[in-house]
């Protein structure tokens, strides 16, 4: 039964409701470091990492501090502080372990703080699960589903997009349309792409 | 009201120990270096030396990977401090400054009436530009917006004026004119032929009344420091023997064209 859930979250979350193409969140990254395939992909992983810590630390916040001394509108505070906590640690891995890297991310991987598709999870996890599962381990169990697998959305679309834009280096764009404008077109295209997963909803 | 303010509290300082903690396992080197040079730097980011801001090139001469003398704004100065950082031996760097070779402006006759958006890039894209002269200067200043220093002027004859005090040579005006008119050339040396036009002198005569007319007079006087080829003077500093009939020179061309700064 269980296991049927978290199968059913990991669709929904990398390709029904994808964080990018259909919840519009973490569009910054989405065309700021997605002009080539490598850096892309250590985005998604960065952006998976803190996702999937972060569900899970903002599931023991909500549950054990919040909840408890009933303060739930300090939520946006309190996991914008356990994101930012989780960036920056992150940040000082990537510089330590590959500062070519660090290089490549340039601003972006600062801008995971505030980068809403992570809040964005977070949020949705106390919407969705910490609010109505009975069983607190059992929310737990949801929201880092949800949260790993909101990362690997995340990183497929990153993938797919710098694929496109790698080709597209190739390709006679016409010279106004060039770099961003071209870039928002594909990102359009994909967008009416992964509708499909949902269908049409009125 | 206090439980709330606790509690975030207590999260704050716990995550802050959290990363003091990070920060000392995953702690990076950085060549102190690299902070002075920033400091010694002019700070304008113009990236004239091709680098990515005043930082960008810090870390590439701290690392050895560009030369001392890569920043073109800084000059003299910056060159000593940076010397004195990276504990080399000074030399000496001839100060340059940025020229303007024409004296157009109103006296230039116009090819048309142009009408449009108003900077020189744009006039320049219509048939070369308004001015009857090919070499000319456009007159909207796109040198005077882009200098970082705020050292070019407008003129009052329409003439983009260098300030050489405040002119750090670099580069930036040189690659945004359009007609090509703007050079780096040595601060020392202060006699230049303000005219860059290669056409014969009866065009010249018609176009422009500061126009060089390649009438030699200033290669005789000199005895061939000033030098006429296609049409234009071009005065050799190597040849020059004393400066005095250089500014008989100054004094004697028809045009005016030679000047002293």
């Amino acid at each position: 039964m269980e296991l049927n859930q978290l199968f059913m979250i990991a669709i929904s979350v990398i390709f029904i409701n994808n964080f990018i193409l259909s919840r519009f969140l973490g569009l910054c990254p989405f065309i700021g470091v997605s002009k080539k395939t490598e850096p892309a992909f250590y985005m998604g992983l960065a952006v998976t990492f803190v996702m999937t810590a972060s569900s899970v630390i903002t599931w023991a916040v909500y549950i054990y501090l919040l909840e408890p001394f009933h303060i739930e509108y300090l939520r946006t505070l309190s996991f914008i502080l356990v994101i930012a906590s989780f960036v920056q640690l992150v940040e000082m891995f990537i510089q330590k372990t590959s500062p070519a890297l660090y290089r490549a991310f340039g601003i972006y991987l600062a801008l995971i703080t505030t980068n809403c598709a992570v809040f964005g999870v977070a949020v949705l996890n106390s919407e969705m699960y910490l609010k109505t599962t009975g069983n607190p381990l059992k929310g737990l169990l949801f929201c880092a589903t949800q949260g790993f697998f909101a990362g690997v959305g995340f990183t497929l679309v990153l993938l797919f997009m710098s694929g496109i834009r790698e080709r597209l280096e190739l390709c006679d764009v016409p010279g106004p349309m060039k770099n961003m404008p071209i870039a928002f077109i594909v990102a359009f295209l994909m967008s009416m792409a992964f509708m499909g997963f949902s269908g049409f909803r009125f | 009201m206090l439980i709330p303010i606790i509690v975030m509290s207590a999260m704050g300082l716990l995550f802050g120990l959290g990363l003091a903690f990070a920060s000392n396992i995953f702690r990076v080197g950085l060549d102190p270096k690299i902070e002075r040079i920033i400091g010694a730097l002019p700070g304008a980011n113009c990236g004239a030396c091709g680098k990515a801001g005043c930082a960008g090139l810090a870390e590439a001469i701290a690392k050895g990977d560009a030369s001392l003398t890569s920043c073109p704004a800084g000059g003299e100065e910056t060159y000593n401090q940076i010397a004195s950082i990276m504990g080399v031996e000074k030399k000496t760097m001839a100060r340059k400054i940025a020229r303007i070779k024409c004296g157009g402006g109103d006296q230039a006759k116009n090819k048309y009436e142009y009408k449009g958006v108003k900077t020189c890039a744009a006039e320049g894209l219509m048939a070369g530009g308004g001015k009857l002269c090919n070499f000319g200067c456009l007159g909207f200043g796109d040198c005077v917006m882009v200098c970082p220093f705020d050292a070019i002027h407008m003129g009052k004859n329409g003439m983009p004026v260098v300030d050489s005090e405040r002119c750090t040579a670099c580069g930036k005006c040189v690659s945004e004119c359009p007609k090509n008119i703007i050079s780096l050339e040595n601060a020392s040396e202060t006699y230049y032929v303000k005219c860059l036009s290669r056409d014969k002198a009866s065009f010249v005569r018609n176009a422009c009344k500061t126009g060089c007319i390649a009438c030699k007079i200033c290669e005789k006087l000199s005895k061939g420091a000033f030098m006429v080829e296609d049409n234009l003077a071009r005065l050799d500093y190597d040849r020059v023997d004393n400066e005095e009939e250089l500014k008989l020179c100054v004094e004697k061309c028809p045009t005016r064209c030679i000047i002293q700064l």
